[in-house]
């Protein structure tokens, strides 16, 4: 393992992404992946009183599902990388204190799945884990009221606005393959935090899409791949003002990707259908439509390489109040079927 | 396409690449659904005279009445959906305020009765309460030594 360039790492082993697995809500279950997904969810509230405790739940019954469907004892998990958008990532500590496998809390916003991976993937590539769990979740009803207003409230939604995906994505990176073919995360491009000083909470692809350009463009320089290397280049949650924005701003720095990029915000829903605006974003955009999608394609060699990309706008309701710009944040791994 | 460096670049940029809400057909929803809200009230102030109230009684009674109607319907999960289509035509007759209360008390319910729904209830409508309140002060001073 060896950082190259600015940085990126450059892994040496490059763990194998064993297995992955994605829990959904309701509206996501109406959206266009709805077959790829592991678990639909009938109702927000999924037997619990509260919304928050619904999002733990489905955190906590997503990474049971992957410990059972990867095969792996879970004394043989070494460490999981979980986090989410509730204060103090209460989802991911709640959901998961009973697992007993030793945890680390992260935040990176909507970023939080690739950070993880990020993280993952160098202990297992270091030697430090064989085995690490990498997951996150979101709720559209606890993010609407942490963040924004109560679900009963009569308002309406500016166009840019994007709306929170209700699920969890869950990934287990491995040092063995147990003689399955699995997908390698070769490369690790950790953000920088980017803020172009857009400071409407509503547009948040807007302010999101400067740091994915960033890293994207580092990632290129530093690998010296172009965007035609990947078979797909996918961002978190930049929805369709943040792609948009992102394509273009890319061209100007010399990187046609229109070609082969997507976003995880625009693919998870039906936009004219289900009136989600400028598209799908929170910890579970990227994290269930990896899990879900994009592993699947993988795996079925139908795509062979994929630089994900998940963004994050780091700010909070009260940094908004007072009238702050939002900081933005993407981390990027490149995931390939090296033997193919 | 030039290439894009600073921050006012970038947030003229972005102006540019956002969409705009549909103003004509939120507008055109808004007045008819809240014309449609005041008639309403107008039809239920009518009766309330005809049956022999006052006005200032029958006024009374207007409020009573479409407040909970709106505080129902928020309840039932409805109020959101006509506030979506409708806007400000919702808004801004007293079932925006009705529903504006009953939401939040809704909502954190799951926090308790004390800090949840007594502490919380006024989060969206506190506001509209201090600075209504505090102009109809300043607009009662000035009529009672000017007018």
């Amino acid at each position: 393992m060896k950082k190259i360039g600015l940085q990126t790492i450059k892994l040496d082993f490059c763990p194998y992404i064993l297995e992955t697995s994605s829990i959904v809500g309701p509206k996501e279950a109406e959206g266009p992946l709805a077959k790829y997904f592991d678990q639909c969810l009938e109702d927000e509230f999924w037997g619990e009183k509260t919304w928050e405790k619904a999002e733990s739940k489905i955190i906590k019954e997503n990474v049971t599902a992957l410990v059972a469907k990867s095969g792996i004892a879970s004394s043989d998990i070494d460490y999981c990388f979980a986090g989410d958008l509730l204060n103090q990532c209460i989802s991911s500590c709640f959901g998961l204190r009973e697992t007993n496998i030793p945890f680390f809390g992260i935040f990176g916003a909507c970023s939080t799945f690739v950070e993880g991976l990020c993280l993952g993937s160098i202990f297992v590539d270091s030697g430090a884990a064989k085995n690490v769990i990498c997951a996150t979740s979101s709720h559209f009803c606890s993010a609407e009221k942490q963040f924004r207003f109560p679900l009963e409230l009569g308002n309406q939604r500016p166009q840019s606005a994007q709306w929170t995906v209700t699920g969890s994505g869950a990934a287990m990176l491995s040092n063995n393959n147990l003689g399955r073919p699995c997908p390698r995360i070769t490369h690790v491009t950790p953000g920088k935090i980017i803020d172009m000083g857009v400071k409407d909470a509503n547009n948040m692809g807007a302010a999101m899409a400067p740091a994915a350009l960033d890293t994207l463009v580092t990632h290129f320089k530093d690998t010296g791949r172009k965007p035609s290397y990947y078979d797909a280049i996918i961002t978190g949650d930049l929805g369709y003002v943040g792609k948009e924005i992102l394509a273009e701003l890319a061209e100007t720095k010399g990187y046609n990707i229109k070609n082969n990029y997507d976003d995880c915000g625009v693919l998870i829903f039906d936009k004219e259908k289900q009136d989600t605006h400028s598209g799908g974003s929170g910890c579970a955009c990227i994290a269930s439509v990896f899990s879900g999608y994009f592993y699947q394609m993988l795996k079925e060699k139908k795509i062979n390489k994929i630089l994900l990309i998940a963004t994050g706008a780091l700010m909070n309701s009260t940094s908004s109040q007072q009238g702050e710009s939002i900081p933005g944040i993407a981390h990027a791994v490149a995931i390939e079927n090296l033997d193919s | 396409m030039k290439s894009i460096d600073t921050k006012k670049e970038y947030l003229d940029y972005v102006d540019k690449k956002s969409p705009n809400s549909p103003i004509l057909k939120n507008c055109f929803n808004a007045f008819w659904v809240g014309g449609l809200i005041c008639s309403i009230g107008q039809i239920i102030f009518d009766f309330c005279q005809y049956k022999g109230l006052d006005s200032t009684s029958s006024s009374t009674v207007v409020s009573i009445i479409l407040i909970g109607i709106a505080a129902f319907l928020t309840g039932l999960n409805i109020f959101n959906k006509i506030g979506k289509f409708a806007g400000a035509g919702s808004l801004v007759p007293i079932t925006g305020f009705a529903n504006s209360i009953v939401s939040p008390a809704i909502e954190y319910k799951s926090e308790g009765y004390v800090m949840g729904v007594g502490g919380k209830m006024f989060t969206v409508a506190g506001p509209v309460l201090v600075f209504g309140i505090s102009a109809s002060v300043i607009v009662g001073i000035i009529a009672t030594f000017f007018v």
